[in-house]
Protein backbone atom coordinates (compact mmCIF):
# COMPACT_ATOMS: atom_id res chain seq x y z
CA UNK A 1 0.00 0.00 0.00
CA UNK A 2 2.80 2.41 0.90
CA UNK A 3 4.57 1.70 -2.39
CA UNK A 4 1.44 2.63 -4.33
CA UNK A 5 1.03 5.82 -2.26
CA UNK A 6 4.63 6.76 -3.02
CA UNK A 7 4.09 6.26 -6.74
CA UNK A 8 1.00 8.48 -6.77
CA UNK A 9 2.85 11.19 -4.84
CA UNK A 10 5.83 10.99 -7.18
CA UNK A 11 3.49 11.55 -10.09
CA UNK A 12 1.52 14.50 -8.81
CA UNK A 13 -1.37 13.02 -6.84
CA UNK A 14 -1.44 13.87 -3.11
CA UNK A 15 -2.27 10.98 -0.79
CA UNK A 16 -3.07 10.33 2.83
CA UNK A 17 -2.60 6.90 4.34
CA UNK A 18 -4.71 5.53 7.18
CA UNK A 19 -3.19 2.59 9.00
CA UNK A 20 -2.60 0.60 12.16
CA UNK A 21 0.88 -0.80 11.45
CA UNK A 22 2.99 2.25 12.27
CA UNK A 23 6.37 0.64 11.87
CA UNK A 24 5.64 -0.90 8.46
CA UNK A 25 4.30 2.32 6.96
CA UNK A 26 7.09 4.48 8.36
CA UNK A 27 9.71 1.92 7.34
CA UNK A 28 8.58 2.38 3.76
CA UNK A 29 7.98 6.11 4.06
CA UNK A 30 4.86 7.92 2.81
CA UNK A 31 3.90 11.55 2.46
CA UNK A 32 1.08 11.73 5.04
CA UNK A 33 0.03 9.08 7.54
CA UNK A 34 -2.80 8.94 10.09
CA UNK A 35 -1.84 6.27 12.59
CA UNK A 36 -4.52 4.62 14.71
CA UNK A 37 -3.31 2.27 17.45
CA UNK A 38 -5.99 -0.33 16.81
CA UNK A 39 -5.80 -3.98 15.68
CA UNK A 40 -5.23 -4.78 12.01
CA UNK A 41 -8.67 -4.44 10.45
CA UNK A 42 -9.62 -1.03 11.79
CA UNK A 43 -7.45 1.38 9.85
CA UNK A 44 -10.24 3.97 9.58
CA UNK A 45 -11.74 3.84 13.05
CA UNK A 46 -13.80 1.83 15.46
CA UNK A 47 -16.35 -0.49 13.85
CA UNK A 48 -19.91 0.84 13.77
CA UNK A 49 -18.80 4.14 15.30
CA UNK A 50 -19.41 6.80 12.65
CA UNK A 51 -18.28 9.62 14.95
CA UNK A 52 -14.91 8.01 15.53
CA UNK A 53 -14.53 7.21 11.85
CA UNK A 54 -15.25 10.87 11.05
CA UNK A 55 -12.60 12.00 13.51
CA UNK A 56 -10.04 9.79 11.82
CA UNK A 57 -10.99 10.94 8.33
CA UNK A 58 -10.99 14.59 9.36
CA UNK A 59 -7.46 14.21 10.73
CA UNK A 60 -6.46 13.00 7.30
CA UNK A 61 -8.16 15.95 5.62
CA UNK A 62 -6.33 18.36 7.90
CA UNK A 63 -3.08 16.61 7.13
CA UNK A 64 -3.72 17.11 3.43
CA UNK A 65 -4.31 20.79 4.04
CA UNK A 66 -1.47 21.49 6.44
CA UNK A 67 1.41 19.03 6.00
CA UNK A 68 4.32 20.72 4.28
CA UNK A 69 6.79 17.85 4.11
CA UNK A 70 6.76 14.09 3.56
CA UNK A 71 6.79 11.54 6.39
CA UNK A 72 4.27 13.55 8.39
CA UNK A 73 2.53 11.21 10.83
CA UNK A 74 -0.28 12.12 13.19
CA UNK A 75 -1.68 9.74 15.76
CA UNK A 76 -5.44 9.54 16.03
CA UNK A 77 -7.10 9.40 19.42
CA UNK A 78 -8.78 6.24 20.58
CA UNK A 79 -7.96 3.27 22.80
CA UNK A 80 -9.09 -0.12 21.55
CA UNK A 81 -9.94 -1.46 25.00
CA UNK A 82 -8.79 -1.26 28.57
CA UNK A 83 -6.16 -3.94 28.36
CA UNK A 84 -3.59 -4.40 25.66
CA UNK A 85 -4.00 -8.15 25.32
CA UNK A 86 -4.40 -7.89 21.56
CA UNK A 87 -1.01 -6.20 21.31
CA UNK A 88 0.64 -8.88 23.40
CA UNK A 89 -0.93 -11.76 21.52
CA UNK A 90 -0.80 -10.86 17.85
CA UNK A 91 1.79 -12.93 15.97
CA UNK A 92 2.70 -15.11 18.93
CA UNK A 93 2.75 -18.88 19.29
CA UNK A 94 -0.03 -18.55 21.84
CA UNK A 95 -2.32 -17.10 19.22
CA UNK A 96 -1.61 -18.14 15.63
CA UNK A 97 -2.25 -15.28 13.22
CA UNK A 98 -4.10 -17.49 10.77
CA UNK A 99 -5.90 -20.70 11.58
CA UNK A 100 -8.56 -22.98 10.13
CA UNK A 101 -9.89 -21.99 6.74
CA UNK A 102 -7.89 -18.77 6.62
CA UNK A 103 -4.66 -20.71 7.03
CA UNK A 104 -5.70 -23.22 4.36
CA UNK A 105 -6.53 -20.41 1.95
CA UNK A 106 -3.18 -18.79 2.56
CA UNK A 107 -1.28 -22.03 1.98
CA UNK A 108 -3.27 -22.62 -1.21
CA UNK A 109 -2.49 -19.12 -2.46
CA UNK A 110 1.19 -19.61 -1.72
CA UNK A 111 1.26 -22.89 -3.60
CA UNK A 112 -0.50 -21.27 -6.56
CA UNK A 113 2.15 -18.55 -6.53
CA UNK A 114 4.96 -21.13 -6.48
CA UNK A 115 3.35 -23.10 -9.32
CA UNK A 116 2.97 -20.00 -11.47
CA UNK A 117 6.52 -18.96 -10.76
CA UNK A 118 7.82 -22.43 -11.64
CA UNK A 119 5.85 -22.30 -14.88
CA UNK A 120 7.39 -18.97 -15.75
CA UNK A 121 4.08 -17.15 -15.56
CA UNK A 122 5.33 -14.62 -13.02
CA UNK B 1 -1.23 3.62 26.52
CA UNK B 2 1.43 1.09 25.57
CA UNK B 3 3.73 1.39 22.59
CA UNK B 4 2.48 0.41 19.13
CA UNK B 5 3.00 -3.18 18.05
CA UNK B 6 6.32 -3.63 16.26
CA UNK B 7 4.97 -5.71 13.43
CA UNK B 8 8.24 -6.01 11.53
CA UNK B 9 10.00 -7.55 14.54
CA UNK B 10 6.97 -9.54 15.62
CA UNK B 11 6.26 -11.14 12.24
CA UNK B 12 9.93 -11.94 11.67
CA UNK B 13 10.16 -13.78 14.99
CA UNK B 14 6.79 -15.46 14.44
CA UNK B 15 7.61 -16.88 11.02
CA UNK B 16 11.15 -17.87 12.04
CA UNK B 17 9.53 -19.80 14.88
CA UNK B 18 7.30 -21.53 12.36
CA UNK B 19 10.27 -22.78 10.40
CA UNK B 20 10.53 -20.15 7.67
CA UNK B 21 14.20 -19.31 7.44
CA UNK B 22 14.08 -16.23 5.25
CA UNK B 23 12.44 -13.20 6.86
CA UNK B 24 10.27 -11.01 4.66
CA UNK B 25 12.07 -7.83 3.73
CA UNK B 26 9.68 -4.93 4.12
CA UNK B 27 10.06 -2.07 1.68
CA UNK B 28 12.34 0.61 3.04
CA UNK B 29 13.14 4.14 1.90
CA UNK B 30 14.87 7.02 3.63
CA UNK B 31 13.01 9.69 1.70
CA UNK B 32 9.44 9.97 0.46
CA UNK B 33 7.90 11.85 -2.45
CA UNK B 34 5.46 14.63 -1.61
CA UNK B 35 2.89 16.50 -3.69
CA UNK B 36 1.04 19.45 -2.12
CA UNK B 37 -2.68 19.83 -2.67
CA UNK B 38 -3.33 21.43 -6.02
CA UNK B 39 -6.73 22.85 -5.11
CA UNK B 40 -8.94 23.25 -2.02
CA UNK B 41 -10.40 20.05 -0.57
CA UNK B 42 -13.87 21.43 -1.23
CA UNK B 43 -13.10 21.36 -4.95
CA UNK B 44 -11.21 18.08 -4.99
CA UNK B 45 -12.21 14.76 -6.50
CA UNK B 46 -11.30 11.94 -4.13
CA UNK B 47 -10.62 8.25 -4.73
CA UNK B 48 -10.06 5.41 -2.29
CA UNK B 49 -7.20 3.03 -2.99
CA UNK B 50 -7.32 0.01 -0.73
CA UNK B 51 -5.70 -3.33 -0.05
CA UNK B 52 -8.68 -4.48 1.97
CA UNK B 53 -9.77 -6.92 -0.77
CA UNK B 54 -13.10 -5.18 -1.02
CA UNK B 55 -15.63 -7.01 -3.16
CA UNK B 56 -19.22 -6.85 -4.29
CA UNK B 57 -21.68 -9.47 -3.12
CA UNK B 58 -23.29 -11.31 -5.97
CA UNK B 59 -26.29 -13.58 -5.88
CA UNK B 60 -24.39 -16.34 -7.64
CA UNK B 61 -21.53 -16.42 -5.18
CA UNK B 62 -18.08 -14.98 -4.93
CA UNK B 63 -16.42 -12.53 -7.27
CA UNK B 64 -13.74 -14.01 -9.47
CA UNK B 65 -10.32 -12.50 -8.86
CA UNK B 66 -9.51 -12.85 -12.55
CA UNK B 67 -12.48 -10.81 -13.62
CA UNK B 68 -12.27 -8.82 -16.81
CA UNK B 69 -11.76 -5.51 -15.04
CA UNK B 70 -8.59 -6.56 -13.27
CA UNK B 71 -5.14 -5.74 -14.61
CA UNK B 72 -2.40 -7.55 -12.72
CA UNK B 73 -3.29 -7.04 -9.10
CA UNK B 74 -5.45 -3.95 -9.62
CA UNK B 75 -9.21 -3.79 -9.94
CA UNK B 76 -11.81 -1.07 -9.64
CA UNK B 77 -15.33 -0.74 -8.30
CA UNK B 78 -17.88 2.00 -8.96
CA UNK B 79 -17.71 4.39 -6.01
CA UNK B 80 -21.49 4.51 -5.80
CA UNK B 81 -21.80 0.77 -5.12
CA UNK B 82 -24.30 0.51 -2.25
CA UNK B 83 -22.48 -0.13 1.02
CA UNK B 84 -24.75 -3.07 1.77
CA UNK B 85 -23.31 -4.87 -1.24
CA UNK B 86 -19.69 -4.44 -0.18
CA UNK B 87 -17.67 -6.80 1.93
CA UNK B 88 -14.02 -7.71 2.41
CA UNK B 89 -12.49 -11.07 1.60
CA UNK B 90 -9.27 -10.13 3.37
CA UNK B 91 -8.15 -12.67 5.96
CA UNK B 92 -4.91 -11.04 7.05
CA UNK B 93 -6.18 -8.95 9.92
CA UNK B 94 -6.41 -9.52 13.66
CA UNK B 95 -9.25 -12.02 13.64
CA UNK B 96 -8.97 -12.52 17.37
CA UNK B 97 -9.54 -8.86 18.21
CA UNK B 98 -11.90 -7.52 15.56
CA UNK B 99 -14.05 -8.28 12.52
CA UNK B 100 -14.39 -6.76 9.06
CA UNK B 101 -18.16 -6.53 9.40
CA UNK B 102 -18.20 -2.73 9.21
CA UNK B 103 -16.77 -1.85 5.81
CA UNK B 104 -16.40 1.81 6.81
CA UNK B 105 -13.85 0.85 9.46
CA UNK B 106 -11.29 0.19 6.69
CA UNK B 107 -12.93 1.43 3.47
CA UNK B 108 -14.56 4.74 4.44
CA UNK B 109 -16.96 5.10 1.55
CA UNK B 110 -19.96 6.28 3.58
CA UNK B 111 -17.87 8.68 5.62
CA UNK B 112 -16.37 10.21 2.45
CA UNK B 113 -19.86 10.55 0.99
CA UNK B 114 -20.85 12.50 4.09
CA UNK B 115 -17.85 14.79 3.60
CA UNK B 116 -19.14 15.50 0.10
CA UNK B 117 -22.59 16.27 1.52
CA UNK B 118 -21.04 18.73 3.97
CA UNK B 119 -18.95 20.37 1.28
CA UNK B 120 -15.70 19.38 2.99
CA UNK B 121 -14.53 17.63 -0.16
CA UNK B 122 -15.69 18.22 -3.73
CA UNK B 123 -16.81 14.86 -4.98
CA UNK B 124 -16.04 11.17 -5.14
CA UNK B 125 -14.21 9.82 -8.15
CA UNK B 126 -16.33 7.49 -10.28
CA UNK B 127 -14.17 4.49 -9.39
CA UNK B 128 -12.36 3.31 -6.29
CA UNK B 129 -9.40 0.97 -6.66
CA UNK B 130 -8.29 -2.25 -5.03
CA UNK B 131 -4.80 -3.71 -5.01
CA UNK B 132 -4.21 -7.30 -3.98
CA UNK B 133 -1.20 -7.53 -1.74
CA UNK B 134 1.60 -9.75 -3.00
CA UNK B 135 5.04 -10.92 -2.09
CA UNK B 136 6.77 -9.08 -4.88
CA UNK B 137 7.66 -5.49 -4.09
CA UNK B 138 8.96 -5.17 -7.64
CA UNK B 139 5.58 -6.12 -9.12
CA UNK B 140 3.80 -3.72 -6.81
CA UNK B 141 6.12 -0.87 -7.74
CA UNK B 142 6.46 -1.59 -11.46
CA UNK B 143 3.05 -2.95 -12.42
CA UNK B 144 0.37 -2.29 -9.81
CA UNK B 145 1.29 1.23 -8.72
CA UNK B 146 1.51 2.55 -12.31
CA UNK B 147 -1.85 0.94 -13.07
CA UNK B 148 -3.48 2.67 -10.10
CA UNK B 149 -1.90 5.94 -11.23
CA UNK B 150 -3.19 5.44 -14.76
CA UNK B 151 -6.73 4.89 -13.52
CA UNK B 152 -6.57 7.89 -11.18
CA UNK B 153 -5.36 10.14 -13.99
CA UNK B 154 -8.06 8.80 -16.28
CA UNK B 155 -10.65 9.73 -13.66
CA UNK B 156 -9.04 13.14 -13.04
CA UNK B 157 -8.54 12.35 -9.36
CA UNK B 158 -7.15 15.18 -7.22
CA UNK B 159 -6.22 13.13 -4.17
CA UNK B 160 -6.27 9.58 -2.92
CA UNK B 161 -7.21 8.10 0.43
CA UNK B 162 -5.08 5.00 1.00
CA UNK B 163 -6.46 2.28 3.25
CA UNK B 164 -5.07 -1.10 4.18
CA UNK B 165 -7.33 -3.15 6.45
Amino acid sequence: MSLVARHLEANGIPTVMFGTAKDIVEHCGVARFVFLDFPLGNSCGRSFDADHQHQILELGMQLLEHATAPRTTVQASGIWNDDDAWKQLIFTDDQPFLSGQALENWMTAKQRYRDKKAAGEL
Amino acid sequence: MSAPVRYIDRTRDYYLGQGYDKPYEWAHHEDAPFTPLTKPLSESRVAIVSTSDIAVKKPDGDRDRDNEFAVGNVYSLPSDTPIDLLYSRQEHYDQHATTLDDVNAYYPVSRLGELVDRGRIGELAPRFHGVYTGYSKRKTAEIDAPEVLRRCIEDEVDLAVMTPV
